[in-house]
């Protein structure tokens, strides 16, 4: 084990299994999520959305809501202003994508079932119900647009006639291409011995935190000097507070964004939404609190989809298995606006779909399309869960075809750990690259066949046992985390001696508290008990801080957790110093004592009774860390009703420094279940008018717990990120990234005496059926 | 309209509109906001509470059916400090992240265990099928239940208890 890249050694509570700090409240029903909250005074709000997918709105009549008793006002765009304010984007910024950013409420045109049309404030959430009831909203439906339409081989969606544009004064529902490029694939595929491709496609589906999305949008001072509090914040609250005073014309310091409990995240909650300006906006406008709770069908139709992307994926390689170069052409289909996310998932195809192997030559391009669907955004493993099935799914194909053990092909191509830093192909237009820090991924892939126990399960593969067929399959992954820029941290010793921990990070559900009580009393060297609270997710605690995606807490904020316990423990010797009469550089920090040479000593709460001592720091990495990892799994499918019984599932991965095993084996198995969801279950599917024919949790179906009991998950520390003083890398995204290619592989293989070939997600009941009744058509 | 019940031990009567749920009265009229409401359709479960003995889904039954009924939520199964022996079981297990769907689960899991002090894994796992958790995948809860389930059995004499029993006001 290398451990030079630890500079933080093992303490007391890093690397220990430590319940949750925040179950307490959580596990006695005393959480406190965005409804629980309540304000004196408060008003409640609804949202009329639109019913029709594209058209021209006519007219918004508010009378007959205005008239009912309870009602105080409905709010449209007149209301609130021609131009309404746009919702920018956040990440992978593009001044070309601008004309596509959302507007807070639609102003003449709708573009997608369920865009915000009016809201209403009333008395009641039922109320408010009643009255958006009663808004007549007249609206003259135009062509409506559900699929990109690839009209050449190439890229776009040129010649479609005008109707079917979703912006005006464009000439293509395609506002983008990107492409990621990593030396000359055009050559090489020109002269290359082997080539395949294939078309291989993964659906729309999403994110779906328990808890919808909520907001209590509370105005209080002075007419001269107001203050906005908003509730609900999360994620990202101090982006979002920037974005929201630019909107208000506020200054962004009038502003409080305040992160409650937060019933989970997965990259759609947080980000800002139409009703993160409506809401205030409302509050403002009456002069009183407005709460918003979205419920579960709301949430179905407006909060951030996700995925929706195919891709033709070819390879050129050896016919002994070495991999040249890889290019491909995906298109994805975003939905109606660009929103915060940019496009992030789509980004993320082109630049990860050389995953962990050592290849030279790639150009993959995506095509971006818009479409009258839901607007989409990034869903744990955005873009990486997509083109991780495609590009597994495409090497099981290539090694069958050539005869090659599909591990073996897999292990020679891998990168190997002398090949650190490892360049990952630069996207283009944004140009910059990403390397892969450290890792043996051999490794990995190694202890996974061990566990899995793949030279035995071998025997079945592809054999029909008491009528299903069996198969087993193994992939490779990477995951990015630690995105940059900066995360800020302020430790506070407090007059009992003990530290305040304030971070710019945010917990959505991940164990925040708790991992950083373990990084906070270890870089302080205190017992957890010294660490009087984990204080995140609100604007008031940091001077800048940035959130919670892309697997950074635990590395942005946990590392910035650590350089500022280093500045807060200089002043507490300062301190000290002058109470054991020596220098300061000879006093020692000894748990919560500080002694002297002499053996003298004072405790914290002695040096706190001096005054207030506190340091405020960040921690600044462009450096991305890469996790890495293999899964294998082994499934059972039944011919007759194509349904698979996942009988083993086992995970892989070295995360470089684990904080905390509890929490980090609930991330893999959390998130590998979420992935089988996408493998096999979850679908928002649309019919050709654009509605959602799957708006209900009876219709969208997401994992139970009879679905997927057969999980295991190991979690190495190999190889420590260089990029950190902790050494750890992001880990809440692995476990999903692979499970679709490794799925499908592990059916492909089962069915494959069936002439069955799988190239498309999701394999539910159904499809399987359908596609393996096609093949005995055959 | 008037409606009195008993919650968590206690005598209650409140002024409740006709259609609303029993989910939104012990919430925003009793102010147990330990129940949670993820769905409103009967599917999430998060907002299971025990009437009568019976886990039942608080946002498909109205305030006025809960007339004369006993309810137990979340709040009721929680000792007036620390944790219930499932309660620990969840913590031991890692069997939440964001807490949302957690009250469901113990509500659910409590009235299982009262049932059937000896139900099955595979009985378990059937059981709590009814209620979603997007954070976990479930197999911490259904350990957490399984260990709930035996320290109930280890502790001789009397009737299995998963949670705090008789529940408290």
């Amino acid at each position: 084990m290398d451990d030079s890249h630890r500079k933080v050694a093992d303490g007391a509570q890093i690397g220990q299994a430590i319940e949750r700090v925040e179950d307490f409240r959580m596990l006695r029903g005393e959480g406190s999520y965005l409804d629980d909250l309540n304000r004196p005074d408060m008003l409640h709000a609804c949202v009329v959305r639109s019913t029709v997918a594209h058209g021209l709105i006519k007219h918004i009549d508010s009378s007959q809501a205005l008239a009912l008793p309870g009602v105080h006002a409905v709010f449209t765009a007149i209301d609130i202003g021609l131009p309404v304010p746009r919702i920018p984007m956040r990440l992978d910024v593009l001044e070309s994508l601008r004309r596509f950013e959302q507007p807070v409420i639609a102003e003449d045109r709708v573009r997608y079932v369920g865009e915000p049309l009016a809201l209403v404030i009333a008395d009641s959430p039922a109320l408010a119900e009643d009255g958006a009831d009663r808004v007549l909203v007249e609206i003259t439906p135009l062509p409506v647009v559900t699929q990109p339409v690839v009209t050449n081989p190439g890229t776009d969606s040129a010649g479609l006639p005008a109707p079917s544009l979703l912006f005006e004064g464009t000439d293509s529902n395609n506002p983008l291409t990107l492409s990621a490029i990593k030396g000359d694939a055009g050559s090489v595929f020109a002269s290359a011995p082997y080539l395949r491709r294939e078309r291989l496609a993964v659906q729309r589906h999403a994110a779906m935190p328990m808890e919808s999305r909520g907001l209590l949008a509370v105005w209080s001072g002075t007419a001269d000097e107001t203050r906005l509090t908003v509730l609900g914040a999360c994620k990202v609250p101090h982006a979002n507070r920037r974005v929201l005073a630019a909107q208000m014309g506020i200054a962004v310091d009038s502003i409080d964004m305040e992160e409650s409990d937060v019933g989970g995240g997965f990259g759609a909650r947080g980000e800002f939404y139409p009703e993160d300006f409506l809401i205030p906006f409302a509050a403002r406008a009456l002069g009183r609190p407005v709460k918003w709770v979205e419920d579960r069908r709301e949430h179905l139709l407006a909060t951030n989809h996700a995925r929706d992307a195919w891709c033709d994926l070819e390879v050129a390689c050896t016919r002994e298995g070495q991999i040249l170069a890889l290019r491909g052409q995906a298109h994805t289909n975003l939905g109606a606006y660009i929103r915060t996310n940019g496009v992030t998932p789509s980004r993320n195809i082109a630049q990860v779909g050389v995953g962990p192997y050592r290849i030279e030559h790639v150009q993959i391009d995506v095509s971006v399309h818009l479409s009258n669907k839901t607007p989409s955004g990034t869903y744990r493993g955005p873009g990486r869960f997509e083109t991780d099935f495609f590009r597994e799914r495409l090497f099981d194909i290539v090694a069958d075809d050539l005869g090659l053990d599909r591990v073996e092909f897999r292990r020679r191509n891998l990168v190997r750990s002398t090949d650190m830093p490892w360049a990952l192909p630069v996207v283009m237009p944004w140009g910059g690259g990403s390397e892969c820090d450290s890792g043996n991924y051999a490794s990995t892939l190694d202890r996974a066949l061990l566990e899995f126990d793949w030279t035995a399960k071998s025997a079945i593969n592809g054999r029909a046992i008491e009528g299903r067929w069996h198969g087993i399959a193994i992939g490779c992954y990477i995951e990015g985390g630690a995105s940059g820029p900066r995360e800020g941290a302020r430790l506070v010793l407090q007059s009992d001696g003990r530290i305040a921990v304030y971070t710019g990070s945010s917990s959505i559900g991940q164990g925040l508290e708790t991992v950083f009580t373990q990084i906070a009393a270890d870089a302080m060297g205190v017992p957890a008990q010294a660490i009087a609270g984990i204080h995140h997710g609100s604007t008031r605690f940091v001077k800048e801080g940035f959130g919670a995606y892309s697997s950074r807490s635990t590395v942005m904020g946990g590392s910035a957790i650590v350089g500022t316990a280093n500045e807060l423990k200089q002043k507490i010797r300062a301190a000290a110093a002058g109470l054991l009469h020596c220098p300061p550089d000879e006093v020692t920090l000894l748990g919560t004592r500080a002694e002297n040479r002499s053996g003298q000593s004072v405790s914290l709460a002695q040096i706190a009774l001096l005054g207030p001592l506190e340091a405020e720091g960040s921690f600044s990495s462009n450096l991305r860390t890469y996790s890495y990892g293999a899964h294998a799994c082994h499934v059972a499918v039944d011919p007759g009703t194509g349904g698979v019984e996942v009988i083993d599932y086992v995970a892989v991965e070295d995360v470089g420094r684990i904080i905390n095993p509890l929490t980090l084996h609930g991330q893999a198995t959390g998130a590998i279940v979420q992935g089988l969801g996408g493998a096999f279950m979850e679908h928002l599917i649309h019919d050709e008018e654009g509605q959602l024919l799957t708006a209900s949790l009876a219709d969208y179906l997401l994992p139970t717990a009879t679905d997927f009991p057969s999980i295991r998950v190991f979690a190495l520390e190999e190889y420590p990120s260089p990029n950190n003083p902790l050494g750890a890398k992001g880990a809440g995204e692995g476990g999903i990234i692979p499970v679709g290619g490794v799925i499908a592989n592990a059916v492909a293989a089962a069915l494959k005496p069936l002439g069955v070939q799988i190239t498309e997600l999701p394999l539910s009941p159904s499809r399987l059926w359908d596609i393996i009744a096609a093949a005995a058509r055959e | 309209m008037q409606v009195q019940f008993t919650v968590n031990g206690r005598r209650v009567e409140v002024g409740t509109e006709a259609r609303r749920t029993l989910a939104d009265c012990l919430r925003h009229d009793l102010a147990l906001t330990g129940t949670h409401v993820g769905c409103e359709h009967g599917v999430c479960g998060a907002c299971t509470v025990i009437v009568d003995g019976a886990a039942v889904r608080s946002c498909l039954m109205l305030a006025v059916q809960a007339a004369g009924c006993t309810v137990v939520t979340v709040e009721g199964l929680s000792p007036p400090a620390g944790l219930s022996p499932l309660q620990a079981a969840f913590r031991q297990h890692h069997a939440l992240q964001c807490g949302f769907c957690t009250p469901g689960m113990l509500t659910t899991a409590h009235a299982l265990l009262t049932d059937e002090p000896h139900a099955s894994e595979a009985r378990i796992r059937e059981v709590l099928s009814g209620n979603l958790c997007r954070c976990t995948g479930y197999i911490p809860i259904v350990q957490a239940v399984i260990a709930a389930r035996d320290a109930c059995q280890r502790t001789a004499g009397h009737e299995p208890s998963p949670g705090q029993g008789p529940v408290h006001g």
